[in-house]
C-alpha cells in the first residue's frame, strides 16, 4: 500500500500489466477480489472499462464485478488525489477527538463527505476505522505515512506543507 | 478464580535461549514508526559505526542500510511513549528517544553502562523512574504468553523463533500425536475462541474433524476490523510464525490440507511479516509437502481483505475468499460441516491460534493455570482511550476492569491530558459489538460469560476508558455510525434497523427528538438484535441498549431538556450573552451569519435563541468573553 | 418401516417427510408464514427475516434456511415473533415509495398484502434515503428502485435459473441495491428480457412494461384496422385474473373480449405455431438427411435467442432459421391482411397478446421491420390483456364466447401445445414422423417430450432414423447443452431451448401464479386444449396449405424464405466505452479497436492487441494511432474484430491490422 513515487505508466504499460494479473490468477472467478486489488494497484482505481475486461477474462458477469468492486471500501470507482489523506475514526481516535481534524481537513480543502477529492486532483479526504496505532490517536495517515497525536492545527500545516512542496515542484519545472 | 502474577511471566517453560551480545532493539511497531523510530534507529546505526561498538542495532529489514547486523521487533505494548527503544541484556527501556539523544545514549549506555535517568519511563502517579519493563506497572502487572516474544525476537528470522522453542509443537502434533488427540488436548485446556464468540475451540475442532471427505479447510480469522483494536496485528508483526505453528496444528487436528490467513490490508507490515513467515516455513519444510516427514500435506495462503468490516464474520469471510461479496450466509450449515467450496472448513482467530501452540507445547494443565474455570488463560486488549498508560495488554481472564484501568492503565485522564482521580465514567467493551459498563462493574471479574451478563462482550478486545467529558449519547451514536456503514445490507432488519437507530440518534443528539424517540430506539433495537442474519446485526443495537441501560438520565437530558450533560453536543448547546460583560462593542452582531444578536451600540447584547444556529462565530469574536455556552 | 419422524410446530406433531426445511413444514401444517426471499425453485438466502420462528433451545431463526430435525419444537407466532415481523415491515415500508393506488404490482403485491395482513398501520420511522430515477430503458420492463426490498429473488433467477446475470447486488449497508452492471440501465446490458425477475419479485420494483396506452389509441382512432393475435398460453391463465379456476379455457371469451373492447379482427397465433411447424420441421428434416448442421436449436423464443447471440455466436448457425410464430404472423398479416380486411396498408396495425416480455423486445428488433414499420406494432401480455378488459368495465365471465376470425384462427392441437415445454418438439415430431415415414402416423402423443424436468432427453426411432431430443427450460440449463454442443459431444438432433421455467406458460407476463400448482394446471390445460381440437397435426390444418398455395409457394421456398426465415448476428452484452490504450486523446489521430469482447479474447485478440500495440511504439506512431480495445463489435462469429477507421476488418492478424493501418497512414498524410 505504500505509495513511492514512480515514472508514470503509459495506457499500454497498464493494460499489458492488468492482462499479466488476470493470467497470474489463471483468470479464477475466484481470485476476483486480489485481481481487482492488483489492478487498482496499477491504476489507483478501477475504471469501468477495465473493470468490464476483467469481467470478459473471467467470463463471470459484470453486474457481479461491479458488485464486489462496491462492496469493498478498499476499491474506488474513481480515481484519487496524489496525496491520500485518511483520518482515522477507529474507537480510540473517536474519543480523542479526531473529528474537528476531520472537519478542518475538509473545509481546509473545500472538501466533503461527498466530495472527497480536490478538483486539481492533489488531494483525497477520507476516513479509516483503526490504523494500529491507537495509543498515539488521533492519527492521520498520509500516502502510507502516519502521522501521530494529531490536532486540527498540525493537520492543516500538513496540508500547507504539501502544497508547498508541489507549487515549488511546480515552479521547479517551470523555470 | 485464580489470581494473577505479579511480575512479566513467561507462562512456557521452554526459555528462549539468550542471545548473546549487547542488543539495542528499536521498536518497529507502526505506533513507533510513526513517532520517528525509523530517525532513531538511522541515528544508532550512525553513532555506533562511528565509536564502532559491537553492538547490533535491531529495526525492521524494511529499512536495512548496509553497516550494522540488522534485525528488528513487533510494537512492546506501550506506543503512548513511543519511540521505545530497548537495551538488552542490561534491560534498560528508554522512552520518546529522539534522533538526538542517541550520541548521548552510546556515549554514556552503551560504552560505560550508565543509565540515563531522563530518558526512562517516569510513573505519573509517584514520579518515581522505573529502569525497564520489570518495573514499569503497567507492563509488569500483565501476564505474558502469546506477547511472551513479541517485541523482543525478530519477527523476519526464523532461526531466532526456533530457538524460543519454535515449531516445537507443531512437530509433536504431526509426528507424535493422532488428530483425536489434539482436539482433545485442546479441549480439555478448555480454551475458547479469543474472536469475540468465545465457543470451545477444542468442540469447534472435534465438529470438523469428524466430517467425512478428503478435503478440509483452516482459515485463520486476521481481519481485525473492530475500529480501536489492534491486537492480532501486534502478534502478527511481533511473532508471526507463532501463529502459522498454530494454524499447522489445527490443520492436523481435522486433516486439513489447505489453510489461508485472510489478513486486514490496513496493516501492511503484518501482512508482509506474515508472507515473510510463510515462505520462510515453507523454504525449512514445515509448510508445504510432506511436513516433518509425516507424510502429512499443508499449504498456506494469504488472503488480504478489501476493507470489509463483515468479513470477519465467518460465512462472509469464506464467501470474500470465494471472490464474491462479503454476506453472510444463514447457520446451519455451520462451517465446520459446509464451509469454503462447501467443504468442513474451521475459522480461529490469530490469538486463539498463538495459544493453542502453548497448549500444545506444555499441555492443557499448565494453560489452565491462569484465568477462571469458564475462561482459562490470557487475553490481550487494545487498552485506549482516557487513560495515563494506552498500548496493547494482556491479563488473565478474571482481571477486573479496576486493575486494568489503575494498575495497568495508569489511571483515568481528564480533558488536559493529566490524571483525574475522580475521572472514570465509563468502559467501552467489546468494540462495536460491546457495551458500556459504569464504575458499578469495575470490580468484575471479567469473562465471556460475566461481561456478557452485563450487556457487554470480551469481543475482539477493544478497551476503551471514557472520563467524565465524554457524552455516553454520541458514543453511542459513533458506533452506531460503524455497524450502520458497515453492514452488509443483506436482511432488512441490520439494514434498515441500524440506519434507523442512527436517525434516531441523530434527533436525539440534534434536539429533535420527542417522548416516542426513546421507546422506539428501544423497540428497534431489540427487534435488530433478535432478528438479524448474523452477529454484525445481533449485536449491534449492544453499544445504544447498554447505554440506555446505565445512562438513560443522560439520553433524557437530551430528549427532554435539550441538553448534553457533558457540554458535547454541539447543537444542544445554548448560546447567551452576559450582561455583565458585555459592552455593547457590537462586533458579534455583525459576525452572527443569522441575525440572532441584537442590542444597542453600548448597551447589553442579547441572543435569539430560537435563531442562533449555534455555530459560536459570536464566541469566538467576543474580546470581553461575554458569550456564554452551557 | 420405522415410526415416522415427527417434529412439534405450535404445539402440533407434523411429520416430517421430505420436507428440505422448516417453512415447507409449517407449509404443511398449514401455517402461512409470511415471506420475501424464498423459493423453491432458488437457493435459500435468509434475508428478509420474516420467517422467523422460535425453536425451543436455539432461539429465533429463520425456518426458510433451517433443516428440519427430529423432535424440535417450535413456536411461528409469539408476541415476540409478530413484534420483530412488525417492525420489520414498518422498516420496509419506510424506506418505500408506497404509491400503491398508480402501482401497477396493487392487486398482486406481497408487500402491501403483508403489510395489511400484518396489522401495520402506522410508520413511525423517516424515510432516510433520496429517491433514485425510474429506469425505462428495457423495452420489456419498467424498474422502480424505490419499491424494491432487496428480497435478492430477480437476483437469484438471473444467475440460477437464466444463467445470465444481468443484475447484481451492489454497494452495501443501507446504500445496498440491486441493479445492472455499473449502475447502467437494464436496457444497455445483457438481459435476455424473459421477466423472469419480474414474475419472482414481490413488489412492483420490477415489472413489465405496458404498452395499453398505445395501443388505446390505435382503437380509437377509426380510420386504423387493429387486429390481434393470441399465443397458445394466453388462453389457460387469463381466467385467473378473473378468479376463473386457474387455466379454464377462455378463447372464445377472449375473443369477445377483444371485440367488444374494438379490436376488428382476432386470430390465433397457433396458426403461425402450425407454420413453425411445417417450416422448422422441413428445415430439421433437410439438415438430417443432407448432412447440415446439427443439432438444430429451436428459436421461437426471444429471450434464448438473444442469448445466444450474446454467448455462442458460434454456435448461431445451429439455430433454426424459423422466425418465431409471433413474427411469422407478423410478416403474413402485413402480406395478407389489407387485403382481407380491405384497409390501407399503413392503417392495419397488429397487435400481439403474449404470455412474454420479451416478445415485446423481439416485435423491436430491426430485422421484423419493412421500410420502417414494424411487422408488429405492439405487443400486450397476459396481465396487461386482463387490466384492459378491467378498464373497458367487461364482466368477463359472462361474455359470451366468439370465434376466431379465418383464416389464421384455425389452429390444430400442434400449435397449441407450443406455450408448454416440450410442446415444440412434439408437434414438430408429429409433423416429422410422418414425413419419415411417408405415411399418417397414428401417434400423436409423444409422452417421451413431456414433463417438468428443466432438461430432458428423448429418443425416438422412426423407421429405423433416430431422432434424438434434449428439451430444456431455463438458460442456465440452455448453458448446459450448448457447452456440449460447442465440445462438440452433444448426442441430440433437436433441441428444444424455453427460456421460462415450463416453457411459456409461465412467461413473466402471466398473471402472477398465487399458489403452487399454477404452473401444472396451466399445462394440464393446454395439453388438454390439445385433446378437444379436432386436428393435431399441424401439416393437417387446411388453411396452412391454403396459405402456402395463395401466399408463400413451396414450403421453404424463396417467398416462404422471405417471410417466414430470419438470421441472426453478434450481439453485444453491454453498452460500454473503449478503453483508451495510447496516450493523449484520439483527436484527429486513425482510430484503431481491437475487440475485447469474450468471442474476439478467446480467439487471441488480447494478443493481438499486445503486439500492435509493440508496432505502434516500434514505429513511433503514438501521435498518429489512437488505440483503443472496445467491447465486442457484433461480428463475434469472425472475431478477432478490429475497427481501423471506418474498415471493420474479421478473423484479424497482425499483418492485415499492419497493412491497412499502413494504407490508412498513407492516405492519412
Ligand atoms: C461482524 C463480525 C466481525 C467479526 N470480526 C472478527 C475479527 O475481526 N476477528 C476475529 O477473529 N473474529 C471476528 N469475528 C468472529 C468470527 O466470526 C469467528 O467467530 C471467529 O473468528 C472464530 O474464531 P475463534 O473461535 O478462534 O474466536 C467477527 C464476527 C462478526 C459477526
Ligand atoms: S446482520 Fe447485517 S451484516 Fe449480517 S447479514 Fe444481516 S445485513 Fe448483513
Ligand atoms: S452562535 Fe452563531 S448563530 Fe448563534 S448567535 Fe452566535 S453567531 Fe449567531
Ligand atoms: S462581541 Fe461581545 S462585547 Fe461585543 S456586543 Fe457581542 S457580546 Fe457584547
Ligand atoms: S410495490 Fe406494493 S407496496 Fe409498493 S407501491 Fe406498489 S403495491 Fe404499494
Ligand atoms: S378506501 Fe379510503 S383511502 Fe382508499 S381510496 Fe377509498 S377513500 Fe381513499
Ligand atoms: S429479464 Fe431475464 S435476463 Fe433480464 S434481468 Fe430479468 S431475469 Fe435477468
Ligand atoms: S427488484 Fe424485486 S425481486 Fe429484486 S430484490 Fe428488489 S424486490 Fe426483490
Ligand atoms: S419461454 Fe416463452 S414466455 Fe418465456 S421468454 Fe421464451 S417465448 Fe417468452
Ligand atoms: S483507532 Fe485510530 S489508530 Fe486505532
Ligand atoms: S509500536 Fe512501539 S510500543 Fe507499540
Ligand atoms: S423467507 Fe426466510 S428469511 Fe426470507
Ligand atoms: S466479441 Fe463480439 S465482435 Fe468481438
Amino acid at each position: 500500500m505504500q505509495m513511492t513515487h514512480v515514472e508514470p505508466r503509459t495506457r499500454s504499460d497498464q493494460f499489458e500489466a492488468v492482462c499479466a494479473i488476470i493470467e497470474r490468477h489463471g483468470r479464477q472467478p475466484a481470485k476476483l477480489i486480489p485481481i481487482l486489488q492488483a489492478v487498482q494497484d496499477e491504476y489507483t482505481y478501477l475504471p469501468e472499462e477495465v473493470l468490464n475486461f476483467v469481467a470478459t477474462a473471467l467470463a463471470i458477469p459484470p453486474a457481479r464485478v461491479f458488485g464486489v468492486a462496491t462492496f469493498y471500501t478498499y476499491f474506488a470507482l474513481e480515481p484519487k488525489g496524489k496525496y491520500v489523506v485518511r483520518l482515522c475514526d477507529g474507537t480510540a481516535c473517536h474519543v480523542k477527538d479526531s473529528i474537528p481534524i476531520l472537519e478542518a481537513l475538509r473545509s481546509r480543502l473545500n472538501l466533503s463527505e461527498e466530495h472527497k477529492t480536490t478538483p486539481d486532483m492533489l488531494f483525497t479526504v477520507e476516513t479509516v476505522a483503526c490504523l494500529g496505532a491507537c495509543g498515539l490517536a488521533p492519527v492521520v495517515m498520509v500516502n502510507g505515512e502516519v502521522h501521530s497525536l494529531m490536532t486540527p492545527e498540525k493537520a492543516e500545516s500538513l496540508i500547507e506543507d504539501l502544497k508547498q512542496a508541489e507549487a515549488a515542484a511546480v515552479a521547479g519545472e517551470e523555470g | 478464580m485464580m489470581t494473577h502474577i505479579d511480575a512479566t511471566v513467561s507462562m512456557n517453560p521452554v526459555q528462549a535461549e539468550p542471545v548473546s551480545g549487547r542488543r539495542v532493539i528499536v521498536c518497529s511497531g507502526t505506533g513507533c514508526k510513526a513517532n520517528g523510530a525509523e530517525e532513531v534507529h538511522a541515528a544508532f546505526v550512525r553513532e555506533i559505526g562511528a565509536a564502532a561498538l559491537e553492538t547490533a542495532v535491531e529495526f525492521g529489514r524494511e529499512s536495512a542500510d548496509g553497516g550494522a547486523s540488522v534485525t528488528g521487533s513487533g510494537c512492546q505494548g506501550l506506543c503512548s511513549q513511543a519511540p521505545l527503544v530497548t537495551i538488552l541484556p542490561d534491560e534498560i527501556l528508554y522512552m520518546r528517544v529522539a534522533p538526538e539523544d542517541v550520541p548521548e545514549i552510546v556515549a554514556t549506555t552503551l560504552a560505560e553502562g550508565r543509565v540515563l535517568d531522563r530518558l526512562l519511563y517516569q510513573r505519573p502517579d509517584t514520579g518515581e523512574t522505573c529502569r525497564g519493563a520489570a518495573q514499569i506497572p503497567f507492563l509488569n502487572r500483565q501476564t505474558h504468553v502469546v506477547l511472551r516474544d513479541v517485541g523482543r525476537l525478530d519477527p523476519d528470522n526464523l532461526d531466532e523463533y526456533l530457538k524460543t522453542g519454535g515449531y516445537a509443537a507443531a512437530r509433536r502434533a504431526y509426528t507424535e500425536m493422532m488428530p483425536e488427540q489434539i482436539c482433545a488436548e485442546i479441549s480439555r485446556s478448555g480454551l475458547r475462541g479469543r474472536g469475540g464468540g468465545g465457543f470451545p475451540t477444542g468442540r469447534k475442532w472435534e465438529t470438523a474433524r469428524l466430517q467425512a471427505g478428503a478435503k478440509k479447510y483452516v482459515i485463520c480469522n486476521a481481519d481485525e476490523g473492530d475500529p480501536g483494536a489492534f491486537m492480532n496485528c501486534s502478534v502478527m508483526e511481533g511473532n508471526p510464525h507463532s501463529v502459522l505453528e498454530g494454524l499447522m496444528i489445527a490443520a492436523r487436528a481435522i486433516g486439513a490440507d489447505e489453510s489461508y490467513i485472510y489478513i486486514r490490508a490496513e496493516y501492511p507490515l503484518a501482512v508482509r511479516r506474515m508472507q515473510q513467515a510463510i515462505d520462510d516455513a515453507t523454504a525449512a519444510g514445515f509448510l508445504g509437502r510432506n511436513i516433518f516427514g509425516a507424510g502429512i500435506d499443508l499449504h498456506c495462503e494469504l488472503k488480504e481483505g478489501a476493507g470489509a468490516f463483515v468479513c470477519g464474520e465467518e460465512t462472509a469471510m469464506i464467501a470474500s475468499i470465494e471472490g464474491q461479496r462479503g454476506m453472510p450466509r444463514p447457520k446451519p450449515p455451520f462451517p465446520a460441516q459446509s464451509g469454503l467450496w462447501g467443504k468442513p472448513t474451521i475459522i480461529n482467530n490469530v490469538e486463539t491460534l498463538a495459544q493453542v501452540v502453548g497448549i500444545i507445547r506444555a499441555g492443557a494443565d499448565h494453560f489452565r493455570q491462569v484465568g477462571t474455570p469458564d475462561a482459562p488463560g490470557t487475553k490481550t486488549f487494545a487498552l485506549t482511550g482516557h487513560v495515563a498508560n494506552t498500548g496493547l495488554i494482556e491479563v488473565p481472564f478474571g482481571t477486573t476492569l479496576r486493575e486494568i484501568v489503575y494498575d495497568i492503565g495508569g489511571g483515568v485522564t481528564g480533558a488536559d491530558g493529566r490524571i483525574d482521580p475522580d475521572g472514570f465514567k465509563a468502559v467501552q467493551i467489546g468494540g462495536p459489538s460491546g457495551g458500556c459498563l459504569t464504575a458499578e462493574h469495575l470490580d468484575l471479574p471479567m469473562d465471556y460469560d460475566a461481561l456478557r451478563s452485563v450487556g457487554a462482550m470480551v469481543g475482539s478486545g477493544g478497551l476503551v476508558v471514557m472520563n467524565r467529558s465524554t457524552c455516553m449519547v454520541s458514543v453511542a451514536r459513533f458506533f452506531m455510525d460503524f455497524t450502520q456503514r458497515e453492514s452488509c445490507g443483506k436482511c432488512v432488519l441490520c439494514r434498515e434497523g441500524t440506519k434507523q437507530m442512527l436517525v434516531l440518534l441523530d434527533d436525539i443528539l440534534e434536539g429533535r427528538a420527542d417522548e416516542d424517540t426513546l421507546p422506539l430506539l428501544e423497540r428497534v433495537g431489540s427487534a435488530v438484535m433478535k432478528g438479524s442474519l448474523c452477529g454484525l446485526g445481533k449485536t449491534a443495537p449492544n453499544p445504544v441498549l447498554s447505554t440506555l441501560r446505565y445512562f438513560r438520565p443522560e439520553y433524557e437530558a437530551h430528549v427532554y431538556e435539550k441538553t448534553c450533560p457533558a457540554k458535547r453536543c454541539p447543537q444542544l448547546r445554548v448560546f447567551s450573552i452576559n450582561a455583565e460583560k458585555c459592552r455593547g462593542c457590537t462586533l458579534c452582531a455583525k459576525k452572527c451569519p443569522v441575525d440572532a444578536i441584537s442590542g444597542e451600540k453600548k448597551m447589553a447584547h442579547r441572543i435569539d435563541t430560537s435563531v442562533c444556529i449555534k455555530c459560536s462565530e459570536c464566541q469566538t469574536v467576543c474580546k470581553f468573553d461575554a458569550v456564554e455556552v452551557n | 418401516m420405522g415410526k415416522q419422524d415427527t417434529l412439534r410446530i405450535d404445539g402440533r406433531d407434523v411429520a416430517i417427510d421430505a420436507e428440505r426445511n422448516l417453512l415447507e413444514l409449517v407449509r404443511k401444517a398449514g401455517i402461512e408464514l409470511p415471506t420475501f426471499c424464498y423459493h423453491s425453485d432458488l437457493s435459500i438466502y435468509g434475508a428478509c427475516r420474516l420467517c422467523l420462528v422460535d425453536i425451543e433451545g436455539r432461539g429465533i431463526q429463520s425456518a426458510c434456511s433451517t433443516p428440519p430435525e427430529p423432535g424440535m419444537r417450535l413456536r411461528t407466532n409469539t408476541g415476540e415473533l409478530r413484534e420483530i415481523r412488525r417492525t420489520t415491515l414498518e422498516l420496509l415500508l419506510a424506506n418505500h415509495d408506497g404509491s400503491c393506488p398508480t402501482c401497477i404490482k396493487s392487486a398482486d403485491c406481497k408487500l402491501q398484502a403483508l403489510a395489511r395482513r400484518m396489522g401495520v398501520d402506522k410508520v413511525r420511522f423517516k424515510a432516510p434515503t433520496r429517491p433514485a430515477p425510474l429506469d425505462e430503458s428495457s423495452p420489456a420492463l419498467v424498474r422502480d428502485p424505490n419499491k424494491c426490498v432487496l428480497c435478492g429473488d430477480c437476483v437469484r433467477v438471473c444467475n440460477e435459473i437464466q444463467g445470465v446475470g444481468a443484475i447484481d447486488f451492489a454497494y452495501r449497508g443501507s446504500q445496498a441495491a440491486v441493479v445492472p452492471a455499473f449502475g447502467k440501465q437494464l436496457g444497455d446490458v445483457e438481459c435476455v428480457n424473459c421477466g423472469q425477475c419480474a414474475a419472482f419479485c414481490p413488489t412492483g420494483a420490477l415489472a413489465p412494461r405496458s404498452e395499453t396506452a398505445a395501443i388505446w389509441q390505435a382503437l380509437d382512432d377509426p380510420r386504423k384496422k387493429v387486429v390481434a393475435q393470441i399465443a397458445p398460453a394466453v388462453r389457460v391463465a387469463l381466467g385467473e385474473a378473473f378468479d376463473q379456476p386457474a387455466a379454464s379455457q377462455t378463447t372464445g371469451r377472449i375473443v369477445a373480449a377483444l371485440k367488444a373492447i374494438g379490436f376488428d379482427a382476432v386470430y390465433d397465433t397457433s396458426f403461425t405455431a402450425d407454420l413453425t411447424v411445417i417450416e422448422e420441421g422441413t428445415e430439421f428434416l433437410q439438415r438430417k438427411v443432407n448432412g447440415g448442421i446439427l443439432p438444430q436449436f429451436t428459436s421461437c423464443c426471444p429471450a434464448w435467442v438473444k442469448y445466444a447471440e450474446q454467448y455462442y455466436p458460434d454456435l448461431l448457425p445451429n439455430l433454426s432459421t424459423c422466425k418465431s410464430p409471433q413474427q411469422m404472423f407478423g410478416s403474413l398479416a402485413r402480406q395478407v391482411l389489407p387485403r382481407i380486411l380491405d384497409t390501407a396498408p399503413e392503417d392495419l396495425v397488429v397487435v400481439s397478446i403474449m404470455p412474454c416480455t420479451a416478445k415485446k423486445y423481439e416485435a423491436q428488433r430491426s430485422e421484423f421491420s419493412q421500410d420502417g414499420r414494424r411487422d408488429v406494432d405492439a405487443v400486450m401480455t397476459t396481465q396487461e390483456l386482463a387490466r384492459m378488459i378491467q378498464e373497458a368495465g367487461l364482466d368477463f365471465s359472462s361474455l359470451e364466447p366468439e370465434s376466431l376470425d379465418m383464416p389464421f384462427g384455425f389452429h390444430t392441437g400442434a400449435g397449441v401445445i407450443f406455450g408448454n415445454s416440450g410442446g415444440v418438439s412434439e408437434a414438430v415430431l408429429r409433423f416429422a414422423v410422418e414425413k419419415i415415414t411417408g405415411k399418417p402416423a397414428g401417434q400423436v402423443d409423444f409422452h417421451e417430450v413431456r414433463g417438468e424436468g428443466g432438461l430432458r432427453e428423448a429418443s425416438l426411432t422412426v423407421d429405423g432414423t433416430e431422432v434424438r431430443i434434449a428439451i430444456v427450460h431455463g438458460l442456465a440449463n440452455a448453458k448446459l447443452v450448448a457447452d456440449q454442443v460447442r465440445a462438440g459431444t452433444a448426442p441430440y438432433d433437436l433441441i428444444e431451448v424455453m427460456t421460462c421455467p415450463g416453457g411459456c406458460i409461465s412467461g413473466a407476463g402471466q398473471p402472477v401464479a398465487h399458489n403452487g400448482h399454477t404452473r401444472q394446471d396451466r399445462a394440464r390445460s393446454l395439453y388438454e386444449a390439445d385433446k378437444s381440437l379436432p386436428l393435431h397435426r399441424s401439416q393437417d390444418n387446411p388453411f396452412i396449405d391454403r396459405c402456402y398455395q395463395e401466399h408463400l409457394g413451396a414450403v421453404g421456398g424463396t417467398v416462404a424464405h422471405r417471410l417466414l426465415h430470419t438470421h441472426y448476428h453478434g450481439r453485444k452484452r453491454l453498452e460500454s466505452e473503449a478503453l483508451p490504450l495510447s496516450e493523449g486523446n484520439g483527436d484527429g489521430k486513425i482510430q484503431v479497436k481491437v475487440c475485447a469482447g469474450t468471442a474476439c479474447f478467446l480467439r487471441g485478440s488480447q494478443k493481438l492487441l499486445h503486439a500492435l500495440l509493440g508496432y505502434v511504439e516500434e514505429h513511433s506512431l503514438q501521435n498518429m494511432v489512437d488505440v483503443r480495445a472496445n467491447f465486442c463489435s457484433e461480428q463475434c462469429a469472425a472475431g478477432p474484430t478490429v475497427i481501423i477507421g471506418d474498415k471493420v476488418l474479421q478473423h484479424c492478424t497482425l499483418e492485415r491490422v499492419r497493412d491497412v493501418l499502413d494504407a490508412e497512414l498513407a492516405n492519412h498524410q
